[in-house]
C-alpha cells in the first residue's frame, strides 16, 4: 500500500473511532474541514509514526504544519522519497 | 521528663509465647529464643546512644538487627536494598550517622564513620539487653529519582494503627508481605508480626513467584500484604491456587475494583481490604468493604487520631502516626502550618465515595487537558480479558503529549482475539472517559516493569 493510501486509511479509521463524518478527502481539502480536532491529528501523527516509521513534523524543527490534505500527505511522501 | 514507659520492640518478644518464627527462603529463627541472643556478637552496648545506619544485604538479618538495636541506639536509619551508593554520603551527613551495623564491614572501612559493627546471621548467646531509650526510626522515601528524603518516625507512631486495630482474632497470625520490610509498607507488617505475637515470612528478591507462594503455603501464612502490582503479578502467575490466607491487604498504589474483585475470586474465604499509607503520613485508613475508593464521610472528622481533608484535589492527613519531620540540613517542612501532610495523592468525589485518581506529579498534559494515567488504567483493568495495564505519555508535535496504553492480557486469553479486545478497551474508554483520556494506541505486552518498591514503573512520571 502506498504512503498516500496508508494515510487515508488511518484518517478513515480515526474518523470512525471518533464518530467524525469525513468529507471526500481531496488534496485541496483544508485540514480543519476534515472535522478532526487537534487530538485527532495528534493520534493520526502518532499512528503514522508507528506505521511508516517517520514523524515529519518532529524531524524538522521549522516545518510548518500543513494546511491541506495534500500538504499533509506530501510531508510524509517527501521524507519517504 | 516524661515518666511514660519507654516502648521498644524487644518488649514484645515474650519468652512465654512459643512457636513464633521469623523465616526467609533459607533460614528460620525462633522469635522466642532470640531474646537471649545477639546478631552483633555482643557489641550492642557500643552503639548505645548512637545514630546507626543499618545496612544489610538481606531482610532476615535486618529484622534481627532492628529487634536488637531498637531501644538502645539514638537513631536507626533503615537502608532499603536498592539504595544508590552515591546517595549514602549525603544521607550519613544528614542523619548524623556515627555508627554502621552491616554484614559487609569492609565496604565501610574508608567511610569515615567512627564505628562499624558487624552483624551476623549466626546468633550467639547474650544477656537480655535492656531498653534504654525510645529510638528514632529513620526511613527513606521511595521516589524514583534524586536523593531520597529521610523521614523520622517514633516506634509509637509507626505502630499506632496496629495498636488501634487490636490483636488479630483466632490463632496467632503468620504474617507475610511482598514488600521489603525496610520500606514503610513492609515494616508495618513486620511490626504487626512482632507486636501481635505472630510469626513472619519474609520475601526473597529474585525468588520465582511459584516458589514464594509454595513457601507461604508451607508456613501456613494467614495474613499477607502487597501493592496492587504485587497482587496482579501473583494472580497472573496462576500460583495462587491452594494458597488460602485469611487476611489480604493492598497498599502503596491505587487498588482498583478489578484487582479487588480478582482477589475476592482467588481468595473467597479471605478478608480483603486496601489501606492508605505513606512513609510520611503513616497509616491513614483502611477500607474493608471490597470497593475501590473510600467513603466520603471519612473526610473531615478525626478518627483514631487521624484527620483528613482535601485541598486543591489532594489528600491531606493530620495524624499521630505521621512522621514527625524530614531529617537533614536542608530538610523541608513535612507538614503545613496546621500539621497536615500533603500526600500528593489526588482524589475525586464520585457519588458518596472519593476515588484516587493518581499522583500530582504524574499528570499527563494533552494540549492543556490533563489526565492521570491511573484513571485510564482503572477503566482498562475492568475488562475480564485484562490483567494489568499502564497508561503513559507519548510526545506529540500537535498536542505536546498523547496517551498510549500498554496492556497485559489475562492468562488463557487467546492472542488471536487481540484486535477484538483492543476495540472493546477503546469502546469502554470512550464510554467512561473524556476524549483526550482515551488512549491513542494500545499495545499488548508480556510484562510491565515494577520498581523495587513494588509499584508500577512510570518512567514518564
Amino acid at each position: 500500500m502506498s504512503v498516500r493510501l496508508r494515510i487515508i486509511a488511518a484518517i478513515q479509521q480515526i474518523a470512525a473511532e471518533q464518530q467524525v463524518t469525513l468529507p471526500p478527502l481531496e488534496d485541496n481539502l483544508s485540514l480543519h474541514e476534515t472535522g478532526f480536532d487537534s487530538l485527532g491529528f495528534a493520534i493520526l501523527v502518532a499512528r503514522l509514526e508507528d506505521d511508516l516509521g517517520i514523524d515529519p513534523f518532529t524531524i524538522s524543527e521549522d516545518a510548518s504544519f500543513p494546511l491541506t490534505i495534500g500538504d499533509f500527505i506530501r510531508a510524509y511522501e517527501n521524507v519517504h522519497a | 521528663m516524661s515518666t511514660r514507659e519507654v516502648f521498644a520492640l524487644r518488649g514484645y518478644l515474650d519468652p512465654h509465647l512459643k512457636d513464633r518464627t521469623l523465616s526467609d527462603a533459607r533460614r528460620v529463627v525462633s522469635l522466642t529464643d532470640i531474646t537471649g541472643e545477639t546478631c552483633l556478637n555482643g557489641r550492642l552496648a557500643e552503639i548505645s546512644g548512637r545514630s546507626v545506619l543499618l545496612s544489610a544485604a538481606g531482610q532476615f538479618l535486618s529484622a534481627l538487627a532492628m529487634l536488637e538495636i531498637d531501644g538502645v541506639a539514638r537513631r536507626m536509619l533503615l537502608c532499603p536494598p536498592d539504595l544508590a551508593a552515591d546517595h549514602i554520603h549525603a544521607l550519613v551527613a544528614d542523619a548524623e550517622i556515627d555508627a554502621v551495623v552491616t554484614d559487609q564491614p569492609s565496604q565501610w572501612a574508608g567511610s569515615g564513620i567512627e564505628l562499624v559493627v558487624q552483624a551476623e546471621e549466626q546468633l550467639r548467646p547474650a544477656r537480655r539487653a535492656q531498653t534504654e531509650r525510645a529510638t528514632e526510626w529513620l526511613m527513606l522515601t521511595s521516589g524514583t529519582s534524586g536523593l531520597p528524603k529521610i523521614v523520622g518516625h517514633t516506634l509509637e507512631g509507626l505502630t499506632g494503627a496496629i495498636v488501634a486495630d487490636g490483636p488479630a482474632r483466632g490463632a496467632p497470625p503468620v504474617w507475610a508481605t511482598f514488600y521489603d520490610i525496610r520500606r514503610y509498607g513492609g515494616l508495618q507488617i513486620f511490626l504487626r508480626a512482632i507486636i501481635g505475637g505472630g510469626s513472619m515470612v519474609l520475601s526473597e528478591p529474585g525468588e520465582a513467584i511459584a516458589d514464594h507462594v509454595a513457601r507461604l503455603r508451607k508456613k501456613s501464612v494467614t495474613h499477607i500484604s502487597g501493592t496492587p502490582s504485587h497482587w496482579r503479578k501473583l494472580l497472573m502467575s496462576g500460583a495462587a491456587s491452594g494458597f488460602s490466607p485469611r487476611y489480604v491487604r493492598l497498599s502503596g498504589e491505587i487498588a482498583d475494583q478489578a484487582v479487588l474483585d480478582g482477589l475476592r475470586h482467588a481468595f473467597p474465604g479471605a478478608s480483603i481490604g486496601h489501606a492508605y499509607a505513606s512513609t510520611e503520613a503513616g497509616v491513614g485508613f483502611a477500607v474493608n468493604d471490597g470497593l475501590e475508593g473510600f467513603p466520603a464521610d471519612m473526610i473531615g472528622e478525626s478518627r483514631d487520631g487521624v484527620e483528613m481533608k482535601i485541598v486543591d484535589g489532594s489528600l491531606r492527613i493530620h495524624s499521630r502516626r505521621a512522621a514527625h519531620a524530614y531529617v537533614g540540613r536542608q530538610a523541608a517542612a513535612l507538614t503545613d502550618s496546621d500539621g497536615f501532610v500533603d500526600t500528593g495523592d489526588m482524589v475525586e468525589l464520585r457519588g458518596d465515595r472519593y476515588h484516587f485518581v493518581g499522583r500530582r506529579g504524574g499528570i499527563i498534559n494533552i494540549g492543556g487537558l490533563k489526565v492521570h494515567p491511573e484513571e485510564i488504567e482503572a477503566v482498562i483493568n475492568r475488562l475480564a480479558e485484562v490483567r494489568m495495564s499502564r497508561a503513559r505519555s507519548r510526545r506529540s508535535p500537535i498536542t505536546g503529549a498523547i496517551v498510549v496504553a500498554d496492556v497485559i492480557l489475562a492468562d488463557g486469553c487467546d492472542t488471536g482475539r487481540s484486535e477484538e479486545i483492543k476495540n472493546r478497551i477503546l469502546a469502554d474508554c470512550r464510554a467512561s472517559l473524556a476524549p483526550h483520556k482515551v488512549p491513542a494506541m494500545i499495545k499488548f505486552v508480556d510484562a510491565l516493569d515494577v520498581t523495587a518498591a513494588g509499584k508500577l514503573a512510570r518512567t514518564d512520571a
